[in-house]
């Protein structure tokens, strides 16, 4: 199915968790957070969390700035 | 201090070493899988508490989104609200700002307000439970140092929050003078991650945030208009007209007179 991953259009599988998702963006679970939907999920949550199609993912992590 | 800017990871570390900084700013944006090297590890190690901001929102419900995605991802309540108008001056939305600071602060979130150098605005940001005021000196990375120092000492008079100068310090003076206006602190980036040498920069913004800070406790003397002088007056008050070294019994500092008097008849030299 599509979602949209960070502003992309992005396919994966229709059983897809968030904790799948951002092994594949990141090799550290540190210092990340996500918004599906526009709406935070917190971690605990991720293994357990699957999507709908054209689900809204934000992954943001901690950088230099500001 | 901020993150901002530096080079590298590892100048980085090397100026925040040297800062002594015990809070860092850190801004929060999508994973990108080719960035080496966390942040937010190196504050863990330096022990450094990573202040969060939500830089790059134009709006308050990117910046409350982004406070809360920030809440999650680092575990801390403490938040730097940046809710900028534009891309090009990166001034402070006003409306927006204030806006998003009363409903993080109902959320729970510790908002530390950047904003512009309006006293009145720094009322109401205050007023709707901010935890501290950061106003600008002037615009972000210009370096121009403090461009209305009389607001901020007024903003000082008016607030008991926290006031911190964050914005525009381009080097160690512009530091010690928000001390000496009375903020409680000052916040900078670009003045020490871009300078020639960021270690050697941090240094001495640590050393003038020292120096102002004990200068404003000390109490300065007022500016005045005419001199005051500081060494004792002379009791004698009459200068001798002769050429020798006079000592009048009533004075305390002998007197050489200025001229030989015959001397004084001779034309004066053709200009």
């Amino acid at each position: 199915m599509n979602i949209i991953l960070n502003g992309s259009n992005e396919e994966v599988s229709d059983d897809t968790h968030l904790s799948d998702i951002v092994l594949k963006l990141s090799n550290s679970s540190t210092g990340i957070a996500i918004a599906v939907d526009n709406e935070v999920v917190p971690q605990s949550l991720w293994l357990s969390t699957t999507l709908h199609a054209g689900a809204q993912v934000e992954i943001l992590a901690a950088v230099q700035g500001g | 201090m901020g993150t901002g800017g530096a080079p590298s990871l590892s100048i980085l570390r090397e100026a925040l070493i040297a800062s002594e900084t015990q809070i860092t700013t850190i801004a929060m944006r999508r994973v990108n899988p080719a960035t080496s090297g966390s942040i937010f590890d190196l504050l863990k190690e330096l022990k450094i508490a990573p202040l969060p901001n939500t830089a790059g929102c134009y709006t308050a419900g990117d910046a409350i989104l982004t406070a809360q995605l920030a809440r999650e991802a680092l575990g801390t309540d403490w938040i730097k609200l940046e809710v900028i108008a534009d891309d090009i001056t990166l001034l402070p939305d006003p409306i927006e700002t204030l806006t998003a600071a009363s409903r993080l602060v109902a959320q729970g979130f510790v908002v530390l307000a950047y904003t512009n150098d309006d006293p009145i605005l720094a009322r109401k940001l205050e007023a709707v439970g901010c935890a501290a005021i950061m106003p600008l000196g002037s615009p972000i990375g210009s370096g121009l140092g403090i461009r209305n120092p009389h607001n901020i000492e007024l903003m000082r008079s008016q607030l008991t929050s926290p006031i911190i100068l964050d914005a525009g310090i381009g080097t160690a003076s512009d530091a010690a003078q928000a001390m000496e206006l009375g903020c409680d602190g000052v916040l900078l980036a670009s003045a020490v991650t871009r300078a020639q040498k960021p270690d050697l920069m941090a240094a001495a913004m640590k050393f003038a945030v020292r120096a102002g800070r004990d200068a404003y406790l000390a109490g300065r003397i007022p500016k005045r208009w005419h001199a005051l002088a500081s060494s004792p007056e002379r009791l004698t008050t009459k200068v001798q007209a002769s050429n020798s070294v006079s000592r009048s019994p009533k004075s305390d500092l002998p007197t050489i007179s200025a001229a030989n008097p015959e001397e004084d008849q001779r034309e004066s030299p053709q200009f």
